[in-house]
């Protein structure tokens, strides 16, 4: 019953040690695709244009309550019905990317709206455009209240990437399930991949919080 | 094959699973609110043992991921000689996870009743029990509903994956028919339109219900 073995442990360690590079680089691209691709999300509701803001809007409630899995797999099936075949890796890489810009874009959205009225006015009364506007004024302002969003989503990225493995990403979970499948023990496989994932997680979490009030001493908000 | 025809001969099956996963929300909610009740008054307690319990409960389910706590329950605790049914693995397992991230939001809205309720009920000598029963935790109550809305969206967004341990749920059913029919587009695509119903025009509209009814009850309305 209770019969942990270190020596197939230490015999399945690498592998998993390999898988996990695996897991922060799907974490690593689908959060940069989230982070560009939530901006636009964020200011594509912020146009004047009613039916794009509405479009835009009900997308983004749809992605954010809808399963990632199910995404996930309706990404990867439906383009070969098309006709287009994509990669286990850049279905994966769609999916994961989409969902987390839908939760970006409302981080974003929130940081945004956060900045007092006044600023806008100023702007517009020194006749600055838009692109210097966003730029020069109001993202530095809106960056640091939605940094911490921003951080809980790169953890929650990480720890999302394990549903890659129902469509065959070579990350963590897939290789723990192929160790588990190959030698009939799932005790140390699936043990290990939690404990990678907290080792990696936590400090993270960690990191996370000192580099927020790092940002805040370096942009003078004290406190 | 057109749609009205798609959902005549599988229609049936996307609603039997509709049910499942709706049985599983349901079920792994009152777990989570439980747990997150549970773990989040231990977290507040002034013995180090009980708070050190739930804060190693809260981190060990926060810093890893639903799938591999499914798998985990499912496939390796039945070595230890306590095994579930997948369908009691599958509620167990979103239950617990969503308890540790629920057990956050009840701290923080405990923590955030102002000082003065507390130092008032001291001045009136109630028993720390009564204090927490009848002056904080209504008041926290209001406080975590609006959080509590978008856990349950993420609690009924989890019960997707115990499709992975072939528990007949929803996400189950879609790839059923899409492993033997390949209209991927239909049946993912109605799976996903169902989830998305039972998300915005069941548990949003009742959670805010909630919160109108527990606001009016609190006569703050």
């Amino acid at each position: 019953m209770f019969d942990w073995r270190w020596d197939f442990t230490f015999q399945i360690l690498p592998r998993l040690l390999w898988a996990t590079v695996n897991t922060l680089l799907a974490a690593g691209i689908g959060y940069a695709i989230a982070l560009v691709l939530g901006l636009v999300l964020a200011l594509a509701q912020r146009t004047k244009v009613k039916p794009l803001t509405f479009v835009v809007r009900e997308f983004v409630e749809f992605i954010r309550s809808t399963p990632l899995v199910l995404q996930i797999f309706f990404v990867f099936y439906v383009g070969p019905q098309f006709g287009i075949r994509l990669s286990p890796w850049t279905s994966g890489m769609i999916a994961i990317g989409l969902h987390y810009a839908a939760y970006l874009s409302e981080v974003y959205r929130a940081g945004i709206d956060a900045i007092p009225k006044g600023q806008w006015e100023a702007c517009r009364a020194l006749n600055l455009s838009m692109g210097r506007t966003y730029w020069r004024i109001v993202i530095p302002q809106a960056l640091p209240a939605s940094l911490p969003g921003m951080g809980n989503y790169l953890v929650g990225i990480f720890k999302d990437t394990p549903m890659l493995s129902v469509i065959g990403v070579a990350e963590l979970m897939h290789t723990a399930n192929a160790l588990g499948s190959e030698t009939y023990r799932f005790l140390e496989p699936y043990t290990l991949v939690g404990v990678i994932f907290l080792a990696i997680s936590l400090p993270t979490a960690a990191g996370l919080r000192v580099f927020e009030a790092w940002v805040r001493r370096r942009l003078g908000m004290t406190r | 094959m057109s749609y009205t025809d798609f959902l005549a001969v599988h229609g049936g099956r996307l609603l039997s699973g509709a049910v499942i996963t709706a049985e599983q929300t349901i079920l792994a909610a009152i777990l989570a609110v439980t747990i997150a009740l549970i773990m989040g008054l231990m977290r507040l307690a002034p013995n180090l043992v009980i708070r050190g319990i739930a804060t190693v409960y809260i981190e060990l389910f926060r810093g890893t991921s639903l799938l591999v706590q499914l798998y985990w329950i499912f496939f390796v605790l039945p070595l230890f000689g306590v095994s579930f049914e997948k369908f009691t693995a599958g509620f167990v397992a979103v239950g617990m996870n969503l308890g540790a991230y629920g057990a956050e939001v009840v701290r923080g809205a405990i923590q955030s009743v102002p000082r003065g309720q507390y130092e008032a009920s001291i001045a009136l000598s109630m028993s720390p029990a009564d204090r927490m029963r009848r002056i904080i935790l209504p008041q926290a109550i209001l406080i975590m509903l609006p959080p509590w809305g978008n856990l349950m969206i993420e609690l009924l967004k989890g019960t997707a994956l115990v499709a992975l341990i072939s528990v007949a749920d929803l996400m189950f059913q879609a790839r059923q028919i899409n492993g033997t029919t390949f209209l991927s587009i239909e049946a993912f695509g109605s799976a996903l339109v169902i989830y998305y119903i039972m998300a915005r025009l069941i548990i949003t509209p009742s959670m805010r219900r909630f919160e109108l009814f527990m606001t009016r009850k609190m006569g703050r309305a």
